[in-house]
């Protein structure tokens, strides 16, 4: 595992959420979520797993970076009001963090370097998907399907 | 060990539960399909039971388990499962036998309701958990096959939800069947805790067998509180003293229901319990006494007699019943402290196939006489109704103990010969006598009141109830008095089954010294209550036809048992009254102290918004002023909770898990 | 240098804590969005790195597949609640959350 590669895409998508998360303008914000999850997909390159990291880019980039972009257009009224920001919230995000870090750093057993493995192949996650997870396969559609139909009505014009 | 058959268990309660959320889904029109699914649920169930209890013929204490993992967390693995035992057997033949009957019976009987469909759905959803329960291998699966008949019971019994009477009786029984229920899970709980797992039979290493009751035997007074908090459930379920003040109102229920749930099935699952978990009640005791089982014994007793007494002077013919069920309860119970549990479960399956062809008898007097209950507007109804009238009095004659011919009278006369050789106390024995006496009497008190005499202002258009309805009732006779077959002391077939020994055939054991005292016990009562009662309903110059005998002759104590010894009142006065006052108390607490203190810490908290807002203002930028909103909110978060505000409620949830983070540090 | 677990993990907390910041910080209902999509995608992170600096590798690679699960359900999840922002918005005129607080007790 390259460790400059790693320092490059930790702080591309570092800086693009923290963008995304404090941008003033909504527009700006969501592109700059885009750009942060196309590290987390290289983060998942990195770590030998491309098969989901390229689902990452297609499902975020593809769909709900599309679908927030959709969404800021249909809401565009509204959005030079949004001025305000919660100091508090800086507060706990940044305690938690330091919480967080404290106890990783404090587990020593995590202090390990990635062991060789075989390439996980998409053929060896789609004889997973069929065989012991297929209920939950199964399951993920359903709750899929009734997102789309719950999402459908929603926006749906209310009959007067 | 033959499993071939336990692990095809699994669909006798699964059946009869997919039959009743098949019903469910039915429209209110959909009788007919409603009671043929209802029945055919039943009929599978009812087979394969028999298949069960065939297999169990094999072999003497044949036992087959089937364990499963539920699931797993840490090292810990949750297990359930279930078990085919002569015990478990012999009560789903039981249980699906009498239900099948009153499914049949509840047909006719329910014909005119509207809520039909739903009857038959609460009816096999009811039956479905019985079954569970007596096959459970697991004390958790146990319990939550005990919750869901709670439930089932709850529900029939509000089942006339439009009736105030009605709905406080199914109040009562759940809440009050709950605090037995309440020491149950502590039971389960600490038992747990002692012997790791909750399985009965696993191999060796299950609660009840030997290495688990080792671990157990290590602390015996633990022990015997463990069985003690597990009796409670018992006490709870089965109307025992002194939680049985719910079983009578459960009367409210349609009379199917009391005759399956009230009588012949669920309340027999607290006495089931007991000898299901009885090596833990037995376990270290000395000639088979133990401080738990002698708890057990004097329970027994107490509810017995007292049940008995108060059967003799209420005028409700369903009433009379439910405390007549309450006695024999007691009986059980005793018979299971003094270590007879053969004798136990053989008088529990005795008397489900009786008490439930007296339910279904008394149900189809109701029907007759068009909804009327008191026993004193009846009279003259064996011309009427005969039909009801023999098999009620089969059912009479079983419930009393008369000899030779009826199934009741050979369980009980065990029960009495276990209770004598009990080593602590004689006490029990010749209290028990006294309660056959009394059974005899009210028994025919009873049945004078509704069969004989002249015909009163219910029984005038009274008329035999339809075939659908007779049919179940001839059913249960017949089982009632072929039962008796295999309980003589002759051949005493279903007593050896039970304890796995081989049996013989001896037919001097018939006659003996107990069947003497019997039939004079027997005889005493009856013709006690012949003579007190020859008159009851007759006017005469002293005293109107309403006026019970017994209250003629001794008004205070007639009072005194009509008015259930004034246990309920009791109750109102104490428990109620108390848990009312606690109510009223943290209500006041809540309202002036609590509300005070959270008012206080809001003062606070505004006292800090003010004091962050004035800083703000020589702040320099706008975000001062969100920190001055968010103190506001927090403020505001104090005095109410809820501030409506998706954010706060997150920022809740993020500093919960900081404080996790931090009592994580704490600990190391 | 070879970047180790602990390294991945404080990149996620990292990832986890602007996330939160957005939820908490932002009016507009879509950054509440945008930070719970981002806590998600931490959590995803995880997932991925302990499978891949798991000892011994496990057959099926369970890591791998509760990504894969996770990432199907926040898509579901992003979907209803852009629906109901635009729904909110259309009833309230507004998207500022600040202003949504009918359930206030």
């Amino acid at each position: 595992m390259n460790g400059a590669a790693f320092i490059v895409i930790s702080i591309l998508t570092l800086a693009a959420a923290l963008a995304a998360a404090t941008l003033r303008k909504l527009m700006h914000a969501a592109l700059s979520f885009a750009v942060a999850f196309v590290g987390i997909a290289a983060f998942f390159f990195l770590l030998g797993a491309e098969f989901v990291g390229l689902a990452l880019v297609f499902i975020y980039i593809g769909a709900v970076a599309v679908l927030i972009v959709f969404t800021i257009l249909l809401t565009r009224r509204d959005i030079e009001k949004d001025r305000g920001f919660n100091w508090s919230g800086v507060i706990i995000a940044v305690a938690l963090f330091c919480g967080l870090t404290w106890s990783i750093l404090k587990t020593p057993s995590l202090s390990i370097v990635a062991p060789h493995i075989r390439a996980l192949t998409v053929k060896r996650i789609g004889e997973a998907l069929m065989t012991s997870y297929v209920w939950p396969l199964q399951c993920i559609g359903l709750l899929l399907t009734a997102a789309l139909i719950g999402a459908l009505v929603l926006v749906m014009e209310e009959k007067r | 060990m033959n499993s071939g058959i336990v692990t095809n268990l699994w669909p006798i309660p699964a059946v009869p539960c997919a039959a009743s959320l098949a019903i469910l889904s039915l429209s209110n029109a959909r009788r007919k399909s409603a009671a043929v699914l209802a029945v055919i649920g039943q009929v599978f169930a009812l087979g394969i039971s028999i298949f069960a209890f065939v297999s169990t013929l094999q072999t003497y204490s044949f036992r087959a388990v089937q364990n499963f993992t539920w699931f797993t967390f840490g090292d810990q693995t949750l297990r359930l499962g279930f078990v085919l035992d002569p015990l478990a057997a012999a009560m789903l033949l039981m249980i699906s036998l009498v239900g099948l009957c009153i499914f049949v019976f509840s047909i006719g009987y329910m014909a005119e309701d509207k809520n039909f469909t739903r009857f038959f759905a609460y009816l096999s959803f009811f039956s479905g958990a019985m079954l569970g329960l007596v096959i459970a291998n697991s004390l958790l699966l146990l319990f939550i096959f005990w919750e869901l008949v709670g439930l089932a019971s709850y529900l029939l019994i509000g089942f006339w939800i439009e009736r105030p009477s009605a709905a406080a009786a199914a109040k009562k029984a759940f809440i009050t069947t709950r605090i037995g229920d309440m020491g149950f899970f502590l039971g389960m709980l600490w038992l747990y805790n002692r012997s790791g797992t909750l399985l009965f039979y696993d191999g060796g290493s299950g609660c009840l067998e030997s290495a688990g009751l080792a671990m157990l035997g290590a602390s015996p007074a633990v022990a015997g509180f463990i069985a003690l908090l597990i009796f409670c459930g018992a006490i709870g379920k089965s109307g025992q003293f002194p939680l049985h003040v719910w079983l009578p109102d459960a009367m409210e229920g349609p009379t199917p229901v009391s005759a399956l749930i009230h009588a012949a099935t669920m309340v027999a699952a607290g006495v089931f319990l007991v000898a299901r978990v009885y090596p833990l009640f037995s376990l270290g005791g000395i000639n088979g006494v133990t401080s738990s089982l002698t708890v057990v014994v004097w329970i027994g007793v107490t509810t017995a007699l007292m049940a008995a007494l108060i059967a003799i002077a209420q005028a409700d013919i369903k009433r009379i019943l439910a405390y007549s069920t309450v006695s024999q309860l007691g009986l059980m119970m005793v018979s299971l402290g003094v270590g007879g549990v053969a004798a136990g479960i053989m008088h529990l399956l005795a008397h489900g196939f009786f008490k439930a062809l007296l339910f279904l008898g008394s149900g189809s007097v109701i029907h007759g006489c068009h909804g009327e209950q008191d026993i004193r507007k009846m009279g003259g109804l064996r011309r009427l109704m005969p039909v009801t009238f023999v098999t009620y009095a089969i059912g009479m004659m079983a419930l009393s103990g008369v000899p030779f011919f009826f199934s009741g009278a050979w369980t009980k006369e065990e029960i009495l010969h276990a209770t004598e050789h009990w080593p602590r106390s004689h006490a029990p024995y010749f209290l028990m006598l006294a309660g056959v006496v009394l059974t005899a009497l009210y028994m025919t008190r009873q049945i004078i009141y509704v069969f004989f005499g002249n015909s009163r202002v219910a029984s005038e258009r009274a008329h035999e109830s339809p075939r659908v309805m007779t049919m179940p009732l001839i059913a249960l006779a017949v089982c009632a008095i072929f039962f008796s077959v295999v309980l003589t002391p002759a051949w005493p077939w279903l007593h050896a089954y039970l304890r796995g020994e081989p049996v013989q055939f001896d037919l001097a054991r018939l006659i003996q010294p107990m069947l003497f005292l019997s039939l004079v016990l027997v005889g005493t009562g009856l013709g006690l209550g012949i003579w007190m009662y020859r008159e009851a309903g007759v006017q005469n110059r002293q005293r109107s036809a309403e006026v019970d005998p017994l209250e003629y002759a001794q008004p205070t104590l007639f009072r005194f048992l009509a008015n259930k010894m004034w246990i309920d009142e009791l109750y109102g006065r104490t428990v109620i009254a108390f848990s009312w006052a606690a109510a009223q108390l943290s209500d006041w607490m809540d309202r002036y102290f609590w509300d005070g203190l959270v008012r206080g810490f809001g003062a606070v908290g505004r006292v800090f918004a003010m004091l962050t807002t004035s800083v703000d203002e020589h702040g320099i930028n706008a975000g001062v002023d969100g920190t001055t909103a968010g103190t506001r909110g927090l403020g505001r978060l104090m005095s109410r909770a809820h501030s409506g505000q998706i954010q706060t409620y997150l920022a809740a949830l993020a500093v919960g898990m900081l404080a996790l983070l931090l009592l994580y540090a704490w600990l190391g | 240098m070879t970047p180790t677990l602990q390294i991945f993990l404080i990149v996620s907390a990292a990832l986890f804590s602007i996330g939160l910041l957005a939820a908490l910080s932002r009016r507009h209902a879509i950054f509440i969005l945008i930070g719970i999509e981002m806590m998600l995608a931490a959590a995803n992170l995880n997932f991925i790195a302990f499978w891949r600096f798991a000892p011994k590798p496990h057959q099926p690679p369970v890591g791998v597949m509760l990504a894969l699960f996770s990432i199907a359900i926040s898509a579901a999840e992003a979907a209803v609640g852009l629906a109901m922002i635009i729904a909110v918005y259309r009833h309230y005129r507004t998207t500022n959350v600040d202003q949504l607080d009918q359930l206030k007790g």
